[in-house]
């Protein structure tokens, strides 16, 4: 999708949160763009890949979230400003070099986007980036809104060039994917012409080099408070003496609630990590009982309960631990406006119950798409698997078949072929079959096939290769032979990687064929080595919007004898009316359905 | 006190053009000089899931509309429109599109879809004013099934702070020049259906 950027002509605009932090990242003139997609956070790089040519910028989908942050901060030490963009659990996988980064520090401004996702709308997990800033020591910003993620990401690259530390900034889904009216500025062009310059004691952490910068980095902790002090996002509001200090997207969400209940509360606003101390030992002394609201972790709730020893020592804390604020999920001014008036007592909201949605409404879970290959692919590996074999699997859209019975697991990215490595070798005897997505196969696959191959595991690893990392959003990858621009690169052949690894056995074959794509999996189940299926085909949703059609398919209500073999096959397009088989408009004609009816009832429209 | 002048939750099914939509209120909102939030669904949810955005006219809070503050509930789906009622005020507008689409559970016989009747009687109860509208149907008079979001559109411009104008400019600003006037065909049936 092209985001609109270049076009914003009026200094207003409405912006999603993601778009206005690709702007910001324009405005603050860097030059090199790197990442890999993840939901909440595949926009900010899709939003300034059309513009790397004509504002002279490098935009990379990298192949993981560790390559990606390493081409960045080759960028920042040869000078320019630099920035790569995840989301939260990506930060795991770029954990090596970030944690080492701090030491090393930068030269050109570095920021690290990462979108933090509380209530797991698209994730595995919760966790909360501002503990990986804590961790390094780095400063952390926490923006509250589009504005705000905008207005941050620029002061961003100014603070970490100040401080030659990286930055790591923080957006949540509900401000990666907010809307609002966006003030913006004028574009910067690229920097001035960057050189690598050689300097062993920063740039190559030997040990003794890693104990000096280690200790440089310490020292620096007393330098990132004292830029931080005066910054715009950190705000109080002296008021009555009970308060609430809020972090990021909490602080709208509390001062909504105070102005609902028009309460005589204190509120202070906090947008960076390390916190302010200065006004919030101001706060703690004016108040008597504090609330703290933030998502997730209660990284300021601690922070605030150890300056309170010094300043308030008798101070009332309220939040997490006292079990007001909830450490799961994410909050809405709903929660936090009743959070606030049971602290003062004031009368609670309740929410209107609705009890026939309970009762009387269908779930209405994400599926695969109509004619999606993966439903096929999963079909015939349990053709030929069985029910009891095991099916370790991975991140991507094909972990919506976990109804199929063919999803026996789902960690993190690349784990299906490792996980089903350990299950072999902790004396599992069944048969053992993986899958992993295309672009998740690329991502950090790779290491797994060649492990399970060095180690001599003996499973099934299927690859399901749509050609695109179709989850985030389509994005292109190594296989596809494009780029994020749309220039055309080196395609990366699957098979012959496999081949490369040390697959005892690799055969690629079309889903959509069933009856070879079961045989297919049967040979690779008698294998006694390590197996690679690719089972290949376009991703649907790409092959409809690059113009492919093929004819739908109808059912033929003489042959149909109502057994339902096609309805349980699960496809969106396959309907049950009374007494047979329905083929409804989302049929995508791949024809699966077809195979799978034993009475031939199922026919293509002519 | 008010802390927004009108809010608005928006649900509907993945790929029935919910987030267009919310586009198209947002720039007509700005257009207008409010001040708004907006939070969309994005990823997993796409994929034929249930989806929820919400708008926020003349606000400067965090774009969640609260649980009992919806002043528009527009539902594109009627299970829906009843899966997500609580987020309705009392004074709050049910705008719902009768057109049911049916998800996997139903077509693979696990769950049954309610009858529309089932649907709308406790919406009816938990709103002030339940207005009903075959937007599918009218669309395709319009001459396109997919403008059926824009004919909610239509439905919603008697109900929300912003004049047709507005929200005309903004629409045709975010579809292809060569749907625009089935599209303003299919705003213009769904606001007179109201």
């Amino acid at each position: 999708m092209v985001y609109k950027l270049q076009k914003i002509i009026a200094m207003k605009e409405y912006l999603l949160g993601n778009v206005a932090i690709a702007r910001g990242i324009l405005e603050a003139g860097t030059r090199v763009v790197t990442g890999y997609p993840g939901t909440p956070a595949s926009e900010i790089v899709e939003a300034l890949a059309p513009f790397a040519r004509k504002y002279g910028i490098h935009v990379e989908w990298s192949v993981n979230e560790k390559a990606a942050l390493e081409v960045a901060i080759g960028s920042s030490w040869a000078g320019t400003r630099a920035v790569s963009v995840m989301k939260h659990v990506g930060l795991n996988v770029a954990a090596d070099p970030f944690m080492t980064l701090a030491y090393t520090g930068v030269r050109g401004g570095l920021v690290v986007s990462v979108s933090d996702d509380p209530f797991c709308h698209s994730s595995q997990n919760e966790q909360d980036s501002r503990r990986y800033a804590q961790f390094a020591g780095i400063p952390c910003l926490d923006p509250a809104d589009p504005q705000e993620a905008r207005d941050m990401i620029i002061y961003a690259f100014e603070l970490s060039e100040e401080l030659e530390l990286p930055v790591l900034l923080r957006p949540t889904t509900r401000v990666s994917h907010a809307s609002s009216d966006v003030e913006v500025g004028q574009i910067k062009g690229g920097g001035t012409n960057p050189e690598f310059t050689k300097d062993p004691a920063r740039w190559v952490m030997l040990p003794a080099h890693a104990r000096t910068r280690h200790t440089v980095l310490l020292e620096k902790q007393d330098a990132i408070k004292t830029a931080l002090a005066d910054v715009p996002w950190n705000r109080l509001v002296l008021r009555g003496n009970i308060g609430v200090i809020a972090s990021g997207i909490s602080g709208l969400y509390a001062e909504e609630a105070l102005k609902q209940l028009e309460a005589d509360i204190s509120i202070l606003r906090i947008g960076t990590f390390p916190p302010p101390d200065g006004l919030c030992s101001e706060l703690l002394e004016h108040v008597t009982k504090v609330m703290v609201i933030e998502e997730l972790e209660p990284v300021l709730e601690e922070y605030v309960e150890r300056l309170a020893r010094k300043h308030n020592p008798d101070l009332e804390l309220l939040g997490k631990r006292s079990g007001h604020i909830p450490r799961v999920g994410e909050l809405d001014t709903f929660q936090v406006r009743n959070a606030i008036a049971g602290m003062t007592a004031m009368p609670l909201l309740e929410v209107i119950s609705v009890k026939e949605a309970d009762e009387i409404l269908p779930p209405r879970p994400p599926s695969l798409c109509p004619g999606c290959s993966h439903r096929a692919t999963y079909y015939a590996m349990k053709k030929a698997f069985g029910k009891d074999a095991v099916f370790p699997s991975d991140i991507g859209c094909y972990t919506l078949a976990v109804r199929m019975g063919t999803i026996d697991t789902c960690l993190c990215m690349g784990a299906s072929i490792t996980l089903a490595s350990g299950i072999r070798f902790a004396g599992e005897e069944r048969d053992i079959c993986c899958s992993i997505g295309d672009s998740t196969f690329l991502h950090t696959g790779l290491p797994g096939l060649l492990n399970a191959a060095y180690n001599n595991a003996r499973i099934t690893v299927t690859v399901l290769d749509n050609s695109t990392t179709a989850m985030t959003g389509h994005q292109p990858h190594p296989g596809t032979g494009f780029t994020v621009t749309g220039a055309r690169t080196k395609a990366v052949s699957v098979e012959t990687v496999a081949n490369a690894l040390g697959a005892d056995f690799v055969v690629t074959v079309d889903p959509y064929d069933l009856n070879a794509t079961i045989e297919t999996f049967q040979r690779a189940k008698e294998c006694q080595g390590l197996s690679v299926v690719i089972a290949k085909q376009l991703c649907g949703i790409i092959a409809r919007k690059s113009g492919i059609r093929r004819r739908p398919f109808t059912v033929n209500k003489e042959n149909c004898t109502g057994c339902r073999k096609c309805v349980e096959f699960g496809c969106p397009a396959i309907e049950f009316d009374e007494d047979s088989a329905r083929i409804n408009a989302l049929c995508t004609g791949c024809g699966v359905c077809a195979q799978i009816c034993s009475n031939k009832a199922i026919e293509v429209v002519e | 006190m008010r802390t927004s002048v009108c809010d608005i939750v928006l649900v509907g099914v993945g790929g029935q053009g919910v987030i267009l939509l919310s586009n198209i209120i947002g720039k007509a909102a700005l257009k207008a000089g409010y001040p708004v939030r907006g939070a969309e669904t994005h990823g997993m949810a796409q994929r034929g899931g249930s989806v929820m955005n919400h708008i926020r006219l003349g606000c400067e809070y965090g774009p969640l509309v609260p649980a009992g503050g919806a002043d528009v509930l527009l539902a594109f789906e009627p299970a829906e429109a009843l899966r997500y009622a609580h987020y309705l005020s009392e004074d709050g507008i049910a705008v719902v599109n009768t057109y049911p689409v049916h998800p996997t559970t139903v077509t693979t016989g696990q769950f049954t879809y309610p009858s529309l009747e089932e649907i709308l009687r406790p919406l009816q109860r938990v709103c002030n004013k339940l207005k009903t509208i075959d937007a599918t149907k009218l669309a395709a008079d319009a001459g396109n099934p997919q403008a059926m979001n824009v004919v909610m559109l239509g439905a919603l411009s008697e109900y929300i702070p912003l004049r047709e104008e507005e929200l005309i400019e903004a629409l045709s600003v975010s579809v292809p020049a060569k749907f625009l006037e089935v599209n303003r065909r299919a705003f213009e049936l769904g606001r007179r259906e109201v």
